[in-house]
């Protein structure tokens, strides 16, 4: 399978702008303080529709993972890795796993995102080991 | 706390096509063929539906089903969202509606040729997402996390890694439900057990958590189920089952075939809060219930569902299975028919037919003296009672 593009929406435009400048943007509430993600118009806490923008630190850890292996990413080397990345500041959110071997991967490893082009000008975040 | 619809609606009439990889017919035929099978069992014509509701998911509009079924008056339509976790909506939707005077029968129907049409277990294009899950979908489909079983993968690995579960204890579950399956003339898989060595040899679909073996199938068939009030039951043909409790769940944090938000997923909340509701409606526990039929999609949802109902504890579906709990003769037999795996995949709602069937005594691998039987899709479910 060949790697789909992400799309944007108005509500989380300012993310996929993030990743195109190279930086992991989250969203916070203006009012309440709380942190959300996948972004959304309103604060599901205190209903305040302000939010501001913060680029997260960019390490986190596995919280889950897969290596699909029926109709995966076609990758010409070593097989996708998919993981759910808790960021330190708190979000999870959904990534590939890459410079690391399918069995070396452990929950609770410590990760750190980058960014990469694919084909088509794909440009996506995407997360390694820490302190490579 | 009893719900407006414990107890006074009742499953009248149940019916289904053939489960096939390739039915050969459209959808619209299956569905027809399926809700006339439905009458048929309760005794019903179509003139007395004046009620219908299936899944947001399906092909056949509500007035190409009145214009086959022949139906002269209806009265009330509507559907629930979101795939597999529609199989009991369905139910508390029709029951809330006859329950409330809106309608006196209403007919369930969920047909499809989900093999041999639009195959539910490949990527879709871009273009076939649905409005209502690309905006979740969207952040898991660039890292190719695009089919359910992947989804549901990424949540179920937080499970294994909790409770130190393996694929081979998954396996377990596939076994039993293709034993069950092996009896049941009307399931695809029927005469076709297997071992828990089958499983480990079967290939990856996602690894480190399922293989072939612990996938649903794809299926081509119908399925119908008629809902009405205990009154109007009465002098039908069938012994109705009663719809003692029903429920839906949606948690903040929740997500659609995946789990990755809430604090804790080795579990999942969702089927713990349909657990209390049904509960709490009927009044009734875990010891109380002669047979389970869970939504199994992938092999790993039965462990959360046997935990999260509270027939064992956290993390100890692996042993609860192991010690033969799940199987006929256990304390609670899941999945009689064979489940989705062994039976067929009709979206679930294959299930309730079995559920019903259980209760009637006229099930190919009949418990004994069942009482009550629930049904759970993870986001919603029901408990259905003997008459």
């Amino acid at each position: 399978m060949k790697r789909r593009a992400p799309f944007a929406t108005h509500d989380d435009q300012f993310f996929w702008d993030g990743v195109a400048a190279g930086e992991l943007r989250l969203q916070r509430c203006a009012k309440c303080l709380k942190l959300r993600h996948p972004p959304g118009p309103m604060c599901p806490h205190c209903h305040s529709l302000e939010w501001r923008i913060e680029r997260a630190s960019g390490r986190g850890s596995v919280y889950s993972y897969v290596i699909p292996r029926h109709t995966a990413i076609d990758s010409g080397g070593d097989p996708v890795i998919v993981a759910l990345i808790e960021l330190e500041e708190g979000a999870r959110l959904v990534s590939n796993l890459c410079e690391v071997a399918p069995d070396a991967v452990r929950n609770g490893m410590a990760v750190e995102v980058f960014f990469t082009e694919f084909e088509d000008g794909v440009r996506l975040h995407q997360f390694r080991p820490a302190g490579r | 706390m009893a719900s407006g619809v414990s107890d006074r609606t009742v499953i009248a009439g149940i019916g289904q096509t053939e489960f096939s990889k390739n039915s050969g017919r459209s959808e619209l035929q299956l569905a027809a063929e399926a809700s006339l099978a439905a009458l048929d069992d309760a005794g019903l014509t179509a003139a007395d539906i004046d009620g219908m509701v299936t899944y947001t998911l399906d092909s056949t509009g509500e007035f190409e089903l009145v214009r086959n079924l022949g139906i002269k008056d209806l009265r009330y339509y509507s559907r629930a969202p979101y795939g597999g976790a529609a199989t009991c909506a369905v139910v508390l939707h029709a029951a809330a509606a006859v329950a409330a005077g809106a309608a006196n029968v209403v007919l369930i129907y969920r047909a499809f040729n989900e093999r041999s049409g639009r195959r539910f277990g490949l990527p879709q294009a871009p273009g076939q997402v649905s409005s209502s899950g690309s905006l979740w979908w969207r952040w898991y489909m660039p890292f190719g996390l695009d089919t359910p079983a992947k989804w549901a993968a990424l949540h179920f690995q937080r499970y294994m890694h909790v409770y130190g579960v393996t694929n081979e204890d998954f396996g377990r579950y596939s076994v039993v439900c293709r034993k069950h399956a092996a009896n049941n003339p009307g399931a695809y898989f029927y005469q076709r057990p297997i071992t828990l060595e089958d499983h480990q040899n079967s290939r990856w679909i996602v690894e480190p958590v399922l293989r072939l073996l612990d996938c649903c199938q794809e299926s081509d068939g119908g399925v119908a189920l008629l809902i009405t009030s205990r009154e109007r039951a009465r002098d039908l043909r069938r012994p109705p089952a009663r719809i003692v409790a029903a429920a839906q769940s949606a948690l903040l944090g929740g997500d659609i075939v995946s789990d990755y938000y809430h604090e804790d997923i080795a579990g999942m909340a969702e089927i713990g809060d349909i657990g209390a509701q049904l509960w709490s409606q009927s009044g009734l526990r875990p010891r109380d219930i002669q047979a389970a039929m869970l939504y199994d999609h992938f092999s790993p949802i039965i462990f959360m569902h046997l935990e999260e109902f509270g027939f064992c504890g956290r993390g100890e579906a692996r042993d609860f299975i192991k010690q033969g709990n799940i199987e006929l003769g256990g304390s609670v037999p899941v999945n009689t028919h064979g489940g989705l795996l062994g039976e067929a995949y009709i979206h679930g709602v294959n299930h309730i037919n079995e559920a019903v069937r259980q209760l009637r005594g006229v099930a190919i691998n009949q418990v004994a003296d069942v009482q009550h039987v629930l049904v759970s899709a993870g986001m919603s479910g029901i408990i259905l009672g003997s008459s």
